[in-house]
């Protein structure tokens, strides 16, 4: 097959890019952590509310820095529905759905996680800034889709 | 040669285009209808919701206005290309057509009646009635059955014309019913052994992530098979319309073997910040998402090397002086290049969305939607647009007046203006964080809601003036396709047909490898086994207890 040679240059440029950024991905991702939401645990989605840590939800210290905070998303809200973390410490979210499908998200974070019955979805975060942050829902899951949201407040 | 196509192959290819403008003209008011309830101008009655609606103009658009229209192209280009239809492709072509009407027809009842509004991912649990999964499914085997005749009528034409590789427009074509059919698998298998016994509750529960893992598998690769048919037109047509020819018959080839290839194992990047799925494995199909950037390079490539060729040859002289000597006058070219320039933000965007941390910023907001309003809502429509323009008078063997061209142009330039206007304040709302999908909400009067439509361009008003201007443009398209259907002054003499521009391409130095389908099959089911083998095998393993159906409608 005939490449004009400035094909060849056009495509060993694309080709070059390419692998600069799948490595920035590669590294940020396998050497610096920083994974999108995920888990690989699951759970029965008729026995949410027996199952621990679901049978308790809500804020709890782990240690000194982390903190872990429990959800359980439904339609059309999330329970618990106030809750209130420390900025500057990292936070475990671990989320799960009683019902159908859901995100839990936090608007001007990096928390965007979809919320799917069955499986715990995990994500950790530390807010630099304290403030009332917007959690909503942006996975379509029904008539009360667009009102579902919360807050969290996060304090110094 | 302006010779026009058999009769009764024309009648085959208007049927499926006219039912595809039919669902893109409900599809396109139902739009009309969502920018003016989430500014909350207007108010539905109570048998409507908004979410019906938003199914609707998903279903009608994105899945049946496309799937219609290609296949309308596709029936046109093939008997142009390689000759009159048999008897047997057309009549098995006739029962495609008619599956695929009755299973959209089944499907918009659903919806219309309340009972689907599921929107066009259908994700489970939320359970529609079983009819509507009944009509996606013959849609699916429709587009089957017309795919495999004109497979067949390929293979005949390869029969009486051995050694020779197929011209490229029936090559290209081959290849994208390859890539449907292998991307249906993953809908039909979801479709029988999942969505169907469950709606109908011959089975308890569904295994939520497989149903979604299945459901990206053919997701993906749907829009490359949106997308193909549009590069046919830029590769085979619009190379003609300018005068000049087809820059490589053997790259153009090539290129559409590697969408084959890298289309289909990378659904899971529409999944990237769920749970379920192994990082590993999320990575991987990021990377081989990345691939499909080489084809894609390689095309826009072709594109203006055709270009620089023709407009150099016109006379067009100094570094730029070619790009002025492109028939910009003629609107079947015209529409096809505004349609291309939409597609670099809208493939940029697309490498955003699939950087696996990055998606975390966009996913389900409404850069989204801004995003797929310029992929296959410009430059995939507005190309269907520019086709629609000569196809029709051809099909209809009717003359394309001067004021139906001046109404295209008016009809492109709308379009171009709505979809910017639109698309650009959806994807600044998107970075913002405002969610997709949703209905007129303030989130209780919340700050950091308000303020997202506080912008100049992210504001209601912007979103809806694009809207309206859009659906004003598909309008005056419905008025250009009835006119040139029924209308038009007949054509007379040989000169007044109008052509089905078909350009020269060299196929001397091809390589006779890039037609031995079994090779790019066989690479294409290796790379979907490593890429979703493992992962699959674990969802079904490790499942948890299924879910019951939901109706939170």
């Amino acid at each position: 097959m005939h490449f004009h040679r400035f094909e060849k240059i056009w495509l060993i440029f694309g080709m070059v890019s390419l692998i600069v950024f799948l490595s920035i991905v590669g590294v940020s991702a396998f050497a610096m952590d920083q994974h999108p939401s995920g888990g690989m645990d699951t759970i029965d989605p008729e026995k949410v509310e027996e199952t621990p840590p679901f049978d308790d939800p809500g804020v709890r210290q782990i240690d000194e820095d982390t903190y872990e905070v429990v959800m359980i998303a439904m339609a059309f809200g999330y329970e618990p529905s106030q809750i209130e973390v420390p900025a500057g410490k990292e936070i475990v979210f671990k989320v799960t759905s009683t019902d159908v499908t859901h995100s839990f998200t936090i608007v001007d974070t990096k928390v965007n996680m979809m919320v799917i019955p069955g499986q715990i979805n995990e994500k950790r975060y530390t807010f630099d800034e304290p403030g009332e942050y917007l959690v909503l829902c942006n996975e379509y899951c029904g008539a009360g889709h667009h009102v579902m949201s919360t807050t969290i407040k996060v304090v110094e | 040669m302006n010779s026009i196509i058999d009769k009764q192959d024309r009648k085959l290819a208007l049927s499926h285009i006219l039912v595809g403008y039919f669902a893109f003209l409900i599809g396109t008011f139902c739009g009309l209808l969502q920018v003016f309830i989430r500014n909350d101008a207007i108010e539905l009655p109570n048998w409507l919701d908004y979410y019906q609606i938003l199914t609707a103009h998903g279903v009608l658009l994105a899945l049946v206005f496309t799937t219609f229209f290609i296949f309308g192209f596709l029936i046109s280009g093939m008997s142009k290309t390689l000759g009159t239809f048999g008897p047997k492709t057309r009549g098995f072509s006739w029962i495609g057509f008619y599956l695929m009407v009755i299973g959209t027809t089944m499907t918009t009842v659903t919806i219309i009646s309340g009972q689907a509004s599921v929107l066009y991912t259908f994700y489970a649990p939320l359970q529609a009635s079983g009819w509507f999964y009944v009509g996606l499914a013959l849609v699916i085997v429709g587009s089957w059955v017309l795919g495999f005749s004109l497979i067949g009528h390929y293979i005949v034409w390869k029969k009486a014309h051995k050694k020779q590789l197929s011209p490229l427009f029936a090559f290209m074509t081959v290849a994208t019913i390859i890539l449907w059919v292998i991307a249906c698998l993953g809908i039909v298998v979801a479709a029988l052994f999942q969505f169907i016994p469950w709606a109908f509750g011959w089975v308890e529960t569904i295994n939520v992530e497989l149903s979604r893992s299945l459901f990206w598998y053919f997701g993906h690769p749907l829009v490359y098979f949106w997308l193909l048919p549009a590069y046919m037109a830029w590769y085979v047509v619009v190379p003609k319309i300018i005068g000049g020819k087809v820059f490589s018959d053997a790259l153009a080839r090539l290129s559409f073997v590697l969408f084959i290839l890298f289309s289909i194992p990378v659904g899971f990047h529409h999944q990237l910040t769920e749970p379920g799925i192994e990082s590993f494995w999320k990575f991987l199909q990021v990377v081989l998402t990345f691939m499909v950037i080489i084809p894609s390079l390689m095309t826009a490539f072709s594109l203006f090397a055709t270009f620089e060729i023709t407009g150099r040859k016109k006379g067009g002289r100094g570094l730029f002086g070619w790009f002025t000597k492109l028939p910009w006058r003629d609107v079947r070219f015209t529409s096809i290049f505004i349609a291309m320039a939409f597609f670099i933000p809208g493939g940029a965007g697309g490498i955003i969305n699939a950087s696996f941390q990055m998606n975390e910023v966009i996913h389900n907001t409404m850069w989204v939607v801004g995003h797929f309003h310029i992929t296959v809502g410009t430059p995939v429509a507005m190309t269907f647009m520019g086709i629609t323009f000569w196809l029709i008078p051809h099909l209809t063997g009717r003359k394309l007046t001067k004021s139906i061209k001046k109404l295209a142009f008016i009809q492109i330039i709308t379009w171009a203006i709505g979809m910017l206007l639109m698309s650009t304040s959806q994807h600044i709302l998107g970075l913002l964080g405002a969610p997709r999908r949703t209905s007129y909400t303030g989130y209780n009067g919340n700050n950091v809601a308000l303020e997202w439509f506080d912008g100049i361009l992210s504001n209601h008003v912007t979103m809806a003036i694009g809207g309206s201007i859009l659906f004003l443009s598909a309008m005056l398209l419905i008025y250009i396709v009835v006119i040139t259907c029924v209308a038009s002054p007949k054509a007379t003499t040989e000169a007044e047909l109008v052509e089905f521009p078909i350009a020269e391409s060299d196929p001397g130095a091809t390589p006779r490898f890039l037609e031995n389908w079994w090779i790019w099959i066989g690479i294409c089911f290796a790379l979907i086994a490593i890429a979703y083998t493992i992962p699959i095998m674990d969802m079904i393993q490790h499942a948890p207890p299924g879910s019951t159906g939901f109706q939170t409608w």
